[in-house]
Order: structure tokens, then C-alpha cells, then sequence
């Protein structure tokens, strides 16, 4: 390597001169309490008082899972294992039934979930049984807050995931948000009402 | 017995209600100062603070003391009991020990009968007193790390027995000056000498040695940016890693014992204890006239509770090195240049106000360490550049 290469190649800072005040510490201390100080008396804390002002949730929030209800109040699941298969954490357990062919209210289903359990202190809040669920039957909710004083009461059933679907989704955060699915007949349903202008009374059953 | 009792009555029942409002006051004064020192800290953070126990969170130390009180006493296993359970007491029994000298309200110096608002009236070796009890707590802080079998707490008790032996001398240096212009180390007697006018403050003739007094009082209270042996950055908590519940509070109090005496000294030696101008000594006065004069007293005290609070979130804390340079390079020197200049004063008999030129020491000091740092910055760039031309090193 030649000469003048290598004095470029290597730049030296120069250390900064110091000077009287610096060495002094007294004004580096008098500043520090300013700043201090003029902290302490603007009065405008960053605090958010959290139970009396909830924070504002983004729409793609994941949070507690809700089982979607659909237009005849049924659960909109079909049992077909896509998000039990998917969940990484194994927190998912369904055990699907023949639906009751003679009952009319069932005609159009072949199976439906006799249960379905969700851990939710297993729970990873991924997201993925929502991706997997063909019927947009699972989703997630922003419902951020979730508590218990028990193991078992945050292992959420079929009642207690669709009454979170009766609570959030006419909050107005938590719409149901996508409608991609055409899978069952169940979608079919939906995507037809969808179409259709709404009939009056039209909603979920509760 | 009795009859010996009932002769020392008027002499005793003072001390006693004295000694029963330190005991009262203290360990209540250190739980709302951990609620001042958290809400100061919050607002300096942009934050609220504790604010859910009660109005504007006031419970919120009563609640704190509960819980701590109610706490599971744990002994670890690896201690050695007996030292492990009188480090926090010792601690704390030196700490307010020191209080039994300093007057916490206005003193006359005539010491009539009745109730007094100091422990112990008229002790003659009051501050050597004060100083000589005050670094005694570095033994509870020594055993306590020492009883605690474990390296963070030997490293912080370490580090708090150099930072003691270090700072005593400039604190004890730093009242020399005042000692000597009074002629007395009898605390009410230097603020009797204070309380003639404004400008008879201590503090107008010894700023260089009021600097030196808080910054090694500081030291001595272990707090930012001198709280080395606890850090919990650097050593876990320090001497205090073991312990928990009611023995840590002990530790707890005895800091913040520490500082009150030290903004009470600050107070009492610098700034005129309960003078203030217009307002009439203690010495025969009414009762209106005392409480004023405490009110005075306790709103100085507060001021420079409130600068020692804001201070720990104005500063970084200092290195181990830093710390030991900055008393023994710095404030040790300025002591004894500060003590000199007294000396020179009281001999000749000039005013004492023209000891206010010792303020320019620092400045001196300041200008004497920049420009060798300067020095050694510049030799050392030259140095380098003349190592580069020989090509003597190479620096790819």
C-alpha cells in the first residue's frame, strides 16, 4: 500500500479542548437541574391514567379469539381442524359431530363442533387459526384486557368464545373483518346475504 | 428513686418529648420522603407518580410501609445471622444518633428551662459530635455487606469504607472555617453568631466551603451521583442485596435519616438555621415568634431536601476513580486553601467578607485541570503524529 493511501485510509479525531467551565462542573450541574427542573414544572406528564383512558387498539390488534356467529346465530364453524391444525402452540381442541340432518335449522352442514376449547394462557395470539379458517369463523378480537383467577376459567369454550363474538362485534372495533371465504356452505350463506340487500330484522341471533 | 425522679423532672420531661418527636417524626419523615423523592422523580420524568392510594396518592407511603412491614422475613442461608441482623440496626441507631446535637427548631443560647426543640442543649462538641457519630454508619453498611456472604455486598461495603475514609476529611475540613470564626462547636452557638444579619450567613463568607460540605455530605448520605455502593446498575443493590422486609427498611430509614441531618447541617451552618432577616431571636421570645422561627428552619431544610432529590436526576453517577480523584485532587485541596485563608483572616483581623475570594479557587482549580488535560491531550496527538512519520507503528 502506498504511502499517501494509507495516510488517508486512517482519520484521526481530535480529542475536544477543554475549557475552564468544563473542568469546573459547576455550570455541567446547573444546566442538569434546569433540565430537571424544567421538566418537573411543565406539568404536561406523558402518563396515560390506563383504566379510566383505555388506550386506543389498531384494528389488526390480535387479542382474545371470538367464534363468529352467522346470519342464523349458528356458529359459523364447520369443524374442519384447519385452525387446530395450524396453532403452533397446540392450544386449540375441537371435537367435530355430524350436524343433525333432520333438524331444518342444520340442513345445509354436514359437521359442526360439538366443542372447541381454546387455552388462552397457551395461547401464542399468532394469528394463525384465523389465517387457516376457511369460513372466517375464527378471528381475533382487540379485547386486550383479558384476566382470571384460575387456570380454568381461561380456557375458553364454544359459549363463552361465541359470547365474545356477542360482546365485540358490535363494538365497532371489531368488525368481522374479511369475507374471503367460499369454502362451506356456511360461507355461501354469508356471501349470499352479503349480495342481497339486507332483509329487515336481518342480525344475529342471540 | 421516685424522689430522685421527681427532683430531675424539669430537667428530664424536655429531653424526653424531644427524643419522643425524633422518634415520632423521623421513620414518618423518611416514608414520605421515599413518596416525595417518587413523585419529584416522576415529574422530572414527564410522569404522574403514585397517585391511586388516596388524594393525589398520599397513602401511597402508609400503604408502602404496611406492605413492607407485612413482608415474609427472609435469612438466606449463607449469612452470618447474628452480624447480618445488627448491621440494619446499627445503621439506623447511628443515624439518628446524630440527631440527638442539632436543634430541629429555633434554640436560644441561654438554655432557660422548659421544652427545648433540641435532644441534648448546649453540648459544647456538637458538630465534632454530629461528624464523629454520622460516619459511624459506614460500620453498618461494613457489616452489613460483610454479614451478607456475597460478593456484590462486600464490593458495595468496600466501596462505601473508601468513599467514607475519603470524604470525612473535607467535610471535617470544610467546617473547620466556620468552627474557627465562631470560636465554638456548639451548633446554636455558630447560628446565634448568623442570625445578626443577612450577610452574616455563613454562606457569604464560605461558599468554597459550603461547596466542599455538600458535595462530601452527599457522599457520606450515598446518594447520585455518589451512590456507588449500592448502584444497581454496577453491583445488584450493593450492601442491601440480601436483605428484605423491615431490614431493609432500617437501612432504608437511616438514609434518608442521613438526609435530613445533612440538609438540617447544610441549614444550621451555612445558611442561618431559623434566622431570617426582620425576625427576632429566640432568646426570650413568644411562642408565635419560635414557630416562626421553625417554620423558617424546616423551609430552608426542605429546600435543600428538595435540591438533594434533584440532583440525583440532574447528574450521572461518578466512577469509582472519578470519585476518589474529585476528593482527594479536588475538595481536600480546596479545604485546606479555603481553612488557610481563615487563618490568614482571623491573624490580621481583616474583614471577614473578604474570604468571599475563595470562590475564585475553584475557578483556579478548574483552570489548572483543563489546561493539563489539554497538555496531555496535545502531547499525546503530537505524539502520535511523530510516531506515524517514523512509521514506527502502524495503525491498519
Amino acid at each position: 500500500m502506498s504511502e499517501t493511501k494509507k495516510k488517508k485510509s486512517v482519520k484521526w479525531g481530535e480529542e475536544p479542548k477543554l475549557s475552564v467551565l468544563d473542568a469546573l462542573y459547576l455550570p455541567a450541574i446547573a444546566s442538569g437541574l434546569a433540565t430537571a427542573m424544567r421538566h418537573a414544572v411543565s406539568g404536561k406528564p406523558m402518563t396515560r391514567q390506563y383504566p379510566e383512558v383505555e388506550p386506543e387498539i389498531p384494528p389488526n390488534y390480535r387479542g382474545v379469539h371470538r367464534l363468529n356467529r352467522d346470519e342464523e346465530g349458528r356458529v359459523k364453524c364447520v369443524a374442519c381442524y384447519m385452525c387446530q391444525t395450524a396453532c403452533p402452540a397446540n392450544c386449540i381442541e375441537i371435537i367435530a359431530a355430524p350436524a343433525p340432518k333432520d333438524d331444518p335449522h342444520w340442513k345445509d352442514r354436514d359437521k359442526f363442533p360439538a366443542t372447541f376449547t381454546i387455552d388462552e394462557l397457551r395461547c401464542i395470539y399468532c394469528g394463525m387459526c384465523e389465517e387457516a379458517c376457511p369460513v372466517d369463523a375464527i378471528e381475533l378480537t382487540s379485547v386486550y384486557d383479558l384476566t382470571g383467577m384460575t387456570r380454568q376459567e381461561m380456557i375458553f369454550d364454544k359459549e363463552k368464545l361465541l359470547s365474545v363474538f356477542d360482546q365485540t362485534v358490535d363494538s365497532g372495533n371489531d368488525p368481522v373483518r374479511t369475507n374471503r371465504g367460499i369454502l362451506g356452505p356456511a360461507s355461501e350463506a354469508s356471501q349470499k346475504a352479503k349480495d342481497a340487500p339486507p332483509p329487515p330484522g336481518r342480525g344475529r341471533r342471540g | 428513686m421516685i424522689q430522685l425522679l421527681k427532683d430531675a423532672w424539669p430537667i428530664l420531661w424536655p429531653i424526653l418529648a424531644a427524643i419522643a418527636i425524633i422518634l415520632a417524626v423521623v421513620p414518618f419523615l423518611g416514608l414520605y420522603m421515599t413518596f416525595i423523592e417518587r413523585k419529584i422523580a416522576a415529574y422530572v420524568q414527564d410522569r404522574v407518580g403514585p397517585n391511586r392510594v388516596g388524594p393525589f396518592g398520599l397513602f401511597q407511603a402508609v400503604a408502602d410501609g404496611i406492605k413492607i412491614f407485612l413482608k415474609e422475613q427472609i435469612i438466606p442461608d449463607h449469612v452470618y445471622t447474628v452480624l447480618y441482623f445488627i448491621a440494619p440496626t446499627f445503621s439506623l441507631m447511628t443515624a439518628m444518633f446524630a440527631l440527638v446535637v442539632m436543634p430541629f427548631g429555633p434554640v436560644a443560647t441561654d438554655y432557660k428551662e422548659g421544652f427545648r426543640f433540641i435532644v441534648a442543649p448546649g453540648i459544647d462538641i456538637g458538630i465534632l459530635m454530629m461528624v464523629a457519630i454520622s460516619s459511624l454508619s459506614a460500620y453498618g453498611i461494613i457489616v452489613g455487606g460483610w454479614a451478607s456472604n456475597n460478593k456484590y455486598s462486600v464490593y458495595g461495603a468496600i466501596r462505601s469504607c473508601a468513599q467514607f475514609i475519603s470524604y470525612e476529611i473535607p467535610l471535617g475540613l470544610s467546617l473547620l472555617g466556620v468552627i474557627a470564626i465562631t470560636g465554638s462547636l456548639n451548633i446554636e452557638k455558630i447560628v446565634a453568631v448568623q442570625s445578626a444579619s443577612l450577610l452574616d450567613w455563613n454562606v457569604f463568607w464560605q461558599p468554597l466551603a459550603l461547596l466542599v460540605f455538600f458535595t462530601s455530605a452527599l457522599a457520606e448520605t450515598n446518594r447520585l451521583p455518589f451512590d456507588l455502593p449500592e448502584c444497581e446498575q454496577e453491583l445488584v443493590g450493593g450492601f442491601h442485596t440480601e436483605y428484605s422486609g423491615i431490614k431493609f427498611v432500617l437501612f432504608f430509614l437511616a438514609e434518608y435519616t442521613h438526609i435530613v441531618t445533612v440538609s438540617f447541617l447544610t441549614v444550621l451552618l451555612f445558611f442561618g438555621g431559623w434566622h431570617f432577616p426582620g425576625l427576632p431571636g429566640p432568646s426570650g421570645a413568644s411562642l408565635v415568634v419560635l414557630l416562626l422561627g421553625l417554620g423558617v428552619l424546616l423551609i430552608k431544610v426542605s429546600l435543600v431536601v428538595g435540591l438533594i432529590m434533584l440532583l440525583r436526576w440532574a447528574l450521572p453517577r461518578f466512577r469509582f476513580d472519578q470519585l476518589m480523584g474529585l476528593a482527594w485532587k479536588g475538595l481536600i485541596p480546596l479545604a485546606l486553601a479555603n481553612l488557610v485563608g481563615v487563618a490568614v483572616v482571623l491573624t490580621l483581623g481583616l474583614p471577614k467578607h473578604l474570604l468571599l475570594i475563595t470562590a475564585a479557587l475553584p475557578v483556579a482549580a478548574a483552570y489548572y485541570s483543563a489546561a493539563k488535560f489539554n497538555q496531555t491531550v496535545s502531547t499525546e496527538s503530537s505524539l502520535r503524529a511523530a510516531l506515524a512519520r517514523k512509521q514506527a507503528v502502524s495503525y491498519e
